[in-house]
């Protein structure tokens, strides 16, 4: 119950909460993309030639690339040599104390709420900050760092633990995945490492919160999280973006590696700027996210809250090669005014007995669109494989809309497929019920959503379902009539 | 306490409402009974600000407070409380922390403090054994999956918690057994004070043998046409309400002639 008071105390605010720009010198890239560009992020990140080799294999793939034409919605132009491919902070030295830090950039992490504080760091909390490209501070390194647990920004793992990230980096997106997976093979600046040694069970909720400030500059975040044999991590990733009008690409990939016995956690809370009410502005969110159970016994999760952005193109996806693994996707994604969902997963059964089960959540106001795009597929050899799945939309209003695109592919007559389905709309009878008892419409709507994305608001950490619950009451401000 | 004026309310066009009159004073208890369609629920709905009936003319005060210009919530922390016919279900929303939300919304309209996580868990405690509420429904998702009997019980629950100053009770008592409907009246009864009042709006004269009202009012056809005390209750249920309907009918060709 005090999840909900904190998030009912919050639904006074009515813009955007996040939109303001933290003005700090910016190192940044000539705007356009090219080999040279390439080279210049490599250079300026002294990568080792393998890896600038790869990135120009991923560019080479995206200059050939189409985009892609089945999504729910019309592709929007996107001018890719308009953008800016790098922008760092220009206080590039590694800071020993967070007074050393420069002092905008602590006001806008606290504008933020971002748990860098001494107090937040006691509630467990190891925070690895993304701003703009690079990363400016790690907490808790040396606690992780006695267990084995290698917590870093991408380029710090290049240069500290080059074999570990040539050898899993790009093996579950391929360079040639999509076409922006492609551009972010090319172009990416920085994200997060994580490998935890065999039968380590980490011992903190693993936290990154990326954020986009510099005008004009995409953000392509690479993340790779390696769970080797009977290991654990849970890892959030939350997202929030100053207000901005031009429209921003943000295209990351996340890669997740379960070896045997292991399992990963991970949970998004994203929240990039949606646009204005009609539909100015606002984040291209075109991520591709996938995780490979590689061993038997192995388990992923996705939980994702996708509150934000204008466009989101999004598919976390699960490969479940080894024998008895499983995979969970739970997702609940709220489109109000103008925004755009097209979200879902993609669940391939390669191994026999492998167990999945997806639960999405859509919720549409406003004139927005959401959608859900899923596929099962059974392999030839994914004997008694199971799904379950189960697909729910809500709508609020009558200018919103929800779509259902569910694939099942089945080449083994083990498996086991069950999907459900239902779309509601939220009843003037429960709002008219709620109201006699003393609370207004808004508050009557966040209490009647949260409710029903409970299953999924469940599976997330405390703190960060208080988050969620919050964003969800902030996202459909203003949507009862 | 509250004081009904000439209430005439339309529901799509339709006049439904033509002109009620009804007084009730603190500490008393009315029952408005009446045949199908004459126009109680809609009387409860109107009072408690539903949306879409339309009041034509009249006055309705609460306490020197025009009711009328207010909206449904804002009616209920002044302390309008309806019990409803057929409670909704709100999937996933805790009773309890709907309850929470509600009591401290009231609370602050009431300029009282909020309670503390303790207090408030010890009052739902008190007042689940008041009305004999179990424990396990009050931390169910609000009437999801209840029963009918549940549900109305959860309303007199919800009823104990936020204690209102006017209980309009809408038909409580249908769907009820025995056993269930003297729970629901024993709770009533230990609830009613000095200070507050009760409108019982049933069809049978069943509830009122646990619940003794003050005054019993007969609506027909979106008026008051008769008011008593619960003997007029017990000639109701004697003869059923076609003598009154006969009765009307007479006086109606008597006022054309």
């Amino acid at each position: 119950m005090e999840k909900d008071d904190m998030m009912l105390d919050e639904l006074a605010n009515k813009e955007y909460e996040f939109g303001f720009v933290t003005d700090i010198d910016m190192d940044i890239s000539e705007v356009g993309l090219s080999e040279d560009t390439v080279r210049f992020i490599s250079g300026k990140k002294n990568e080792p030639q393998w890896l600038l080799d790869w990135r120009m294999k991923g560019l080479k793939a995206f200059q050939k690339e189409e985009m892609p034409k089945w999504q729910n919605f019309e592709m929007p132009e996107i001018d890719f040599q308009s953008i800016s491919y790098y922008a760092a902070p220009k206080k590039q030295a590694k800071y020993a104390s967070l007074d050393e830090v420069d002092p905008e950039l602590l006001k806008t992490f606290e504008k933020l709420g971002i748990p860098m504080s001494e107090q937040k760091q006691l509630a467990g909390v190891a925070v690895d900050v993304v701003f703009d490209s690079v990363s400016v501070s790690t907490t808790y390194k040396e606690h992780l760092n006695e267990m084995g647990i290698i917590f870093c920004s991408i380029s710090e793992a290049v240069k500290n633990h080059p074999d570990l990230v040539q050898k899993y980096l790009g093996t579950v997106v391929p360079h040639t995945d999509n076409v922006f997976a492609s551009l972010n093979t090319a172009v990416f600046s920085d994200g997060s490492f994580v490998y935890i040694p065999k039968g380590v069970r980490c011992p903190m909720e693993l936290s990154t919160y990326f954020r986009i400030n510099a005008e004009n500059t995409g953000q392509f975040e690479r993340t790779l999280i390696i769970a080797d044999e009977d290991s654990y991590v849970s890892y959030l990733e939350g997202c929030t973006a100053p207000m901005r009008d031009e429209n921003q690409l943000h295209a990351a990939v996340v890669e997740l590696i379960a070896m045997k016995g292991a399992e990963i956690k991970y949970s998004t809370v994203q929240n990039w700027y949606p646009g204005d009410k009609d539909g100015k502005g606002g984040i291209f969110n075109f991520v591709t996210k996938r995780g490979a159970c590689r061993g038997e016994h192995s388990k992923i999760s996705w939980t994702q809250v996708e509150t934000g952005s204008a466009i989101t193109w999004k598919y976390p996806s699960l490969i479940l090669q080894g024998d008895y693994s499983s995979g969970e996707f739970y997702s609940v994604a709220v489109t109000n005014n103008k925004q755009i969902a097209d979200t879902g997963t993609k669940i391939h059964h390669l191994g026999a007995h492998t167990k999945s089960r997806i639960i999405s959540k859509g919720i549409s106001a406003g004139e927005g669109q959401n959608s859900y795009r899923g596929l099962v597929q059974m392999g030839s050899k994914a004997k008694n494989a199971r799904n379950f799945t189960q697909c729910d939309s809500l709508l609020i209003g009558d200018q919103c809309g929800a779509h259902t695109f569910p694939y099942i592919e089945s080449k083994n007559n083990t498996a086991t497929i069950e999907h459900e389905a239902t779309t509601s709309k939220i009843g003037e009878d429960q709002v008219f019920y709620l109201n006699q008892r003393g609370i207004d419409s808004e508050q009557a709507i966040a209490l009647i959503v949260n409710g029903y994305a409970k299953e999924v608001l469940n599976q997330l950490p405390m703190e960060f379902a208080v988050e969620a619950q919050k964003l969800l009451s902030l996202t459909l401000e203003g949507s009862v009539g | 306490m509250l004081s009904i004026k000439n209430l005439h309310a339309n529901i799509e066009g339709k006049e439904i409402l033509k002109g009620i009159n009804l007084e009730v004073k603190a500490g008393e208890v009315h029952a408005i009974m009446g045949p199908n369609g004459s126009g109680k629920s809609s009387l409860s709905s109107v009072l408690a600000g539903r949306e879409n009936y339309e009041v034509t003319e009249g006055e309705v005060w609460l306490d020197g407070k025009n009711l009328l210009d207010m909206k449904p919530e804002e009616r209920a922390r002044e302390g309008v409380f309806l019990a409803f016919q057929y409670p909704v279900e709100i999937p996933g929303v805790s009773n309890i922390n709907f309850l929470r939300t509600a009591l401290s919304e009231i609370r602050i309209h009431r300029n009282l403090p909020p309670l503390s996580a303790k207090d408030f868990l010890k009052m739902t405690k008190e007042k689940q054994e008041l009305v004999e509420f179990e424990a396990k429904l009050a931390n169910r998702s609000l009437n999801q999956g209840f029963s009918g009997g549940e549900k109305k019980r959860n309303e007199v629950f919800q009823l104990a918690m936020l204690d209102p100053k006017l209980s309009i009770l809408d038909e409580t008592d249908s769907g009820l057994d025995i056993d269930a409907l003297r729970i629901v009246s024993n709770g009533i009864n230990k609830l009613r004070t000095a200070d507050n009042a009760f409108v019982l709006i049933t069809h049978y004269q069943r509830l009122l043998e646990y619940i003794v009202p003050d005054f019993v009012h007969v609506l027909y056809n979106g008026q008051i046409v008769r008011s008593g005390t619960k003997e007029l209750a017990l000639e109701l249920e004697e003869k059923g309400y076609d003598w009154l309907k006969e009765e009307l009918r007479g006086q109606e060709s008597i006022n054309i002639k």
